[in-house]
């Protein structure tokens, strides 16, 4: 038998630009799961590695209702507030003991909720994955100036994902709500002294968060699977992308999802191309793809060395 | 649960006449994945071994039942349990190879029998195969093999291949290219639980591929083809049933329909086992089974059929009467290789829909009578 | 002798009781257990040292956990394999004598140690917690896609290596081995905790810049904390591959990094004996609640949930009452 011979895959411009918006695409929804997380850290100082589990909820969420009702849209509302009910009632029983804590101890803690949610997820719909799909108005490629043939739906997740940055900055450079938080950014004895409720705040800004996680889950779920266990490796890329960008900002969230979208995408197609120089093909293939799976780990490290809290983090 | 009532009553029956039973009692322990992500094929595996010793109505089998985690030091750490406290016969239930790996050398090495029903790593075909050592399920490499048999036989020139970079993603790709007669346009390792191929999907539009071969177990496998089909790219595709099986087809919807899938069983299968099977798990679960399920099957079967050849206390004749293979497999034809893997035919199906319910049907037969290139390898 | 003298005694007569009793009655999979529990004690001893005495949260210790796992693996499987592991410049041959690989685990896991601490001690806080979680999770991915050593499907060995004078096979004896090291590393680090090194170390815990007025850099002590915590977390991990004869990446993955914070927590911070403690409790729950019920890691989850809530300071804490608290 002949062997196959391989033909190196070449990056063309249109191949690149493409991967671009793939990497845009994979930014923005690691934002919305990032924007939650960063919040509540820089408002409650709490670190919450059940944040997957909200993102899980969101997902099972617009699962369920999209397969009882057959409308995505509904699907999404109902992957917003399960997500945000989840959070605030995980807040209420459990968060608000955390916040005078260490950060052992709410790692600890949160790490005890994973398992809870989990499982707990796996008993009321089971072990196989649900199914949730695009709908019809958003499925099919469009063609791009340039002749470039894109997803709609991934368009249409870029918008949503920079509609809700635009909304986020502006609620918290606007609004009551932005006002308080920005102040319990900075100071929290403060913020209590001037009569604001709180604890009342602690949960709403949790609730926020949770909502936000869920509808990127809801969002990604419609694209990829919806299974238990389907949040831990979106919030360990979600903390890589806070720590990036410096806990507690907003805008470094926004700049630490793109530049870990953009980092990943990317160097899974240009890493091989660039060992096929002076590599033999399947040596490069395998070495390029071990590399690029490390590549967002070694450029978060290369960050934190270059300068200790993250880009547009505060001083402490 | 009738099950739980079987296992309970073998188990009193087992301690009430321990002096009796102990003569020609089998104690099977099954490692199997019940919790986590991987759940749904552990418990399939389960269900199908435990309705074969039910329909025979045997009092003469103890099954012990235990949870890996998927991890493979709670594997072996069960392993040594049952090994060591429940003095079981034969292991069986592992799902994934790299908990084979790590369970079976060392359980085979201590005189135990372990009985394949899923996971058919190359290490344990070739150099490190063992004579107490039984796959019924498929050695890794074969569905992919019988991928790039259909290929040849659809006319496929120039396949885009992808699969994870791990070791059963890199035996696939290698399995597929084996039997494979054509080009490749792209060769791709992607990262291992990617749930993202938009990439990979611009590098196949980018090409100049006929055609796509891929594997991707499990979720992964649920992202890719969701997203292929909506990429609006209609190369035909090809995969192994991993990423096609009744457990997470309805996960993928619509995006599968009319997608090639190779497999050693469907559930249209002609044959009375079959029949008799599809029917009876569908009765006592209220769902259709799936390959896994027809794997721990099989598993049973087999494990039956051996004891009424032969006692299990003496390995000489046991493993003999294992090698026969004299069971009503539901796949029709089976029978071992000299490196105690499967010899037997592997199909192509298609995904369907009937009613509401998305299933695959046969459409051919991709490799007939099909062993495994690494018999030669294995001197026992 | 203090409460938590005696807490730890029973502790430590409980964990070498319970083997000796079930050796006695022919049980070896408790003796198996118990050393399980040992191990991960171990590992549990050296993230203690940085956690405990320099609060330094490390969510990479699995990072030198599973370099200890494959310093063994990588050495056995040459020997097993009459494959030298080097030709040239040096012939460097595997081995299946345990002191030798203890001896390149510590090595390799302390060196491991010295470069991820001095990069990693740069950031604190979160900071640190998340740079030793992207480090452990690079080894994480270099193992699964690197195919010499078996990638994601590990490398099994098929006999349990040897030490010197005893048939380590005999889950008994291997027990031993096993507890006698832990007992040097409890020694040793309580030792550490009471000599000038673990005062000062202390005290950069807690007032870092009384410490640099007295000549000490707070940046060096914690490296040299990082590096003996790291290099005692690899000898568990070279004794946990032993046990299973068995390595994979999942030795290096982010949940086991997660469950050796576990046991130090479980059983109470800055305590000598609380991962001992910790691993304990942790491997018998892990046992018993498995047969309960296929959900079990709900349970799991609401006693690990309790035990943060309600039982500040873990075991060896809330037994003790306030002692050596933790800040």
């Amino acid at each position: 038998m002949p062997a196959p011979r391989h033909k190196a895959i070449s990056v063309t411009p249109i191949l690149f630009i493409e991967q671009v918006l793939n990497g845009l695409q994979f930014g923005v929804m690691l934002f919305l799961m990032a924007a939650g997380l960063t919040l509540v850290f820089g408002v409650m100082g709490l670190i919450n590695l059940a944040h997957g589990s909200l993102y899980m909820v969101g997902a099972f969420a617009a699962a369920a209702v999209a397969g009882a009702t057959g409308s995505f849209l509904l699907a999404l509302v109902a992957a917003l507030a399960a997500a945000a009910a989840a959070g605030t009632i995980v807040e209420l029983v459990v968060i608000r003991r955390l916040y005078h804590r260490d950060h052992l101890d709410q790692v600890l803690a949160t790490f005890a909720l994973i398992l809870i949610f989990s499982e707990g997820t796996r008993w009321v719909f089971g072990s196989f994955p649900l199914y949730l799909n695009i709908p019809d108005y958003l499925s099919g490629p469009v063609t791009l100036p340039g002749g470039i043939e894109y997803p709609l739906y991934r368009l249409a997740i870029i918008g949503v994902g920079l509609a809700v940055a635009v909304g986020l900055f502006w609620l918290v450079s606007h609004t009551r709500l932005g006002i308080r938080i920005r102040a319990g950014e900075s100071d929290r004895e403060m913020i209590a002294a001037l009569g604001v409720d709180i604890s009342k705040l602690y949960t709403v800004v949790f609730a926020l968060g949770a909502a936000l996680a869920g509808l990127a889950g809801a969002l990604v779920g419609a694209i990829q699977s919806v299974q238990v266990g389907m949040g831990e490796p979106v919030l360990i890329l979600a903390f890589v992308v806070i720590v990036i960008g410096g806990i507690g900002s907003i805008k470094g969230a926004l700049v630490g999802a793109l530049m870990v979208g953009l980092t990943d995408t990317l160097g899974g197609v240009l890493l091989p191309a660039l060992f096929r120089l002076f590599l033999d093909n399947s040596a490069a293939t395998t070495t390029g793809s071990a590399l690029a799976s490390m590549l967002i780990y070694i450029l978060m490290a290369v960050v934190l060395i270059w300068r200790p809290r993250g880009l547009f983090g505060v001083a402490a | 649960m009738k099950l739980r009532s079987l296992i309970a009553a073998a188990c009193i029956g087992a301690l009430g006449t321990a002096a009796a039973a102990s003569e020609d009692t089998v104690k099977v322990g099954m490692i199997t994945t019940l919790s986590g992500g991987g759940a749904g094929l552990g418990i399939d595996v389960r269900d199908g071994f435990l309705l074969a010793i039910e329909q025979a109505g045997r009092d003469d089998i103890e099954v012990v039942v235990e949870d890996d985690q998927r991890k493979p030091d709670i594997a072996v750490q069960l392993a040594d349990k049952m090994i060591q406290s429940e003095k079981v016969d034969v292991l069986t239930g592992i799902i994934w190879s790299n908990l084979a790996m790590a369970v079976v050398p060392s359980a085979t090495a201590r005189g135990k029998f372990y009985l394949s029903p899923n996971a058919g790593p190359s290490k344990l075909a070739g150099q490190g195969c063992h004579p107490n050592y039984f796959n019924v399920a498929w050695q890794n490499d074969n569905l992919h093999e019988a991928a790039g048999g259909y290929a040849n036989d659809a006319g496929f020139s120039n396949s885009f291949i992808l699969a994870p970079n791990y070791p059963a993603g890199q035996d696939a790709l290698a399995g597929y290219k084996r039997i494979y007669d054509g080009e490749l346009a792209g060769e791709v390792f992607t990262k291992l639980g990617q749930k993202d191929y938009a990439s990979e999907i611009a590098q196949i539009r980018a090409s100049d591929a006929d055609s796509v071969f891929f594997f991707l177990p499990g979720g992964m496998g649920i992202s890719f083809l969701k997203q292929y089909a909506d990429s609006g790219l209609d190369l035909p595709v090809v995969g192994p049933a991993f990423s096609f099986d009744q457990g997470i087809l309805q996960a993928v919807g619509e995006a599968a329909l009319g997608v090639k899938n190779t497999s050693q069983w469907s559930k249209d299968l002609d044959n009375a086992a079959n029949t008799a099977f599809v029917a009876a798990f569908q009765a006592e679960y209220g769902r259709l089974p799936s390959l896994y399920a027809s794997q721990g099957y099989d598993t049973a079967n087999l494990l039956m059929s051996a004891m009424d050849a032969a006692d299990v206390g003496d390995a000489e004749g046991f493993r003999a009467a294992l090698k026969a293979a004299d069971f009503d497999s539901v796949r029709g034809d089976f029978e071992f290789a000299a490196n105690n893997h499967p010899v037997q035919d592997i199909y192509v199906r298609e995904v369907i829909k009937e009613g509401d319910v998305f299933t695959n049907r046969i459409i051919g037969t991709a490799l007939e009578d099909h062993s495994n290139v690494y018999v030669d390898d294995c001197k026992m | 002798m203090s409460r938590e003298g005696w807490i730890n005694a029973l502790l430590l007569a409980g964990v070498a009781g319970v083997p000796l009793w079930a050796w006695a009655v022919d049980e070896p999979f408790t003796i198996t257990l118990a050393t399980r529990a040992a191990i991960l004690a171990l590992a549990g001893v050296g993230l203690n040292i940085a956690l405990g005495l320099g609060g330094l949260v490390s969510l990479g210790h699995a990072a030198f956990f599973g370099i200890g796992g494959y310093a063994m693996g990588i050495l056995a499987s040459h020997a097993q394999a009459y494959d030298p592991i080097m030709e040239a410049p040096i012939l460097i041959q595997g081995t299946k004598s345990m002191p030798v690989i203890w001896l390149v685990a510590v090595a390799a896991a302390a060196l491991a140690a010295l470069v991820i601490g001095a990069l990693s001690l740069r950031t604190s806080g979160v900071y640190f917690i998340m740079i030793t979680l992207a480090f452990g999770q690079m080894f994480y991915f270099f193992a699964i896609s690197w195919p010499a050593y078996g990638g994601e499907d590990g490398l099994s060995i098929y006999v349990r290596n040897g030490f010197p004078g005893l048939n380590t096979l005999d889950p008994i004896q291997f027990f031993g081995l096993c507890f006698a090291l832990l007992l040097l590393a409890l020694l040793f680090s309580a030792r550490l905790a009471k000599a000038p090194f673990g005062l000062a170390l202390n005290a950069a815990r807690q007032v870092p810049t009384r410490v640099a007025t007295v000549g000490l850099s707070p940046f060096r002590l914690r490296l040299v904390a990082f590096v003996m915590s790291g290099a005692i977390t690899g000898l568990a991990g070279a004794l946990f591959a032993d046990l299973n004869r068995f390595v994979s990446p999942t030795m290096f993955s982010w949940q086991t990094s997660g469950e050796i914070i576990v046991f130090v927590i479980l059983g109470g911070v800055a305590r000598t004996c609380g991962p001992v403690a910790g691993a304990a409790l942790f491997v018998a729950l892990e046992h018993v609640l498995g047969d309960l019920s296929d959900y079990w890691h709900i349970y799991l989850g609401l006693i690990l949930l309790a035990v943060v809530l309600f039982a500040r300071g873990g075991i060896v804490g809330t037994l003790a009452g306030r002692g050596r608290a933790h800040d």
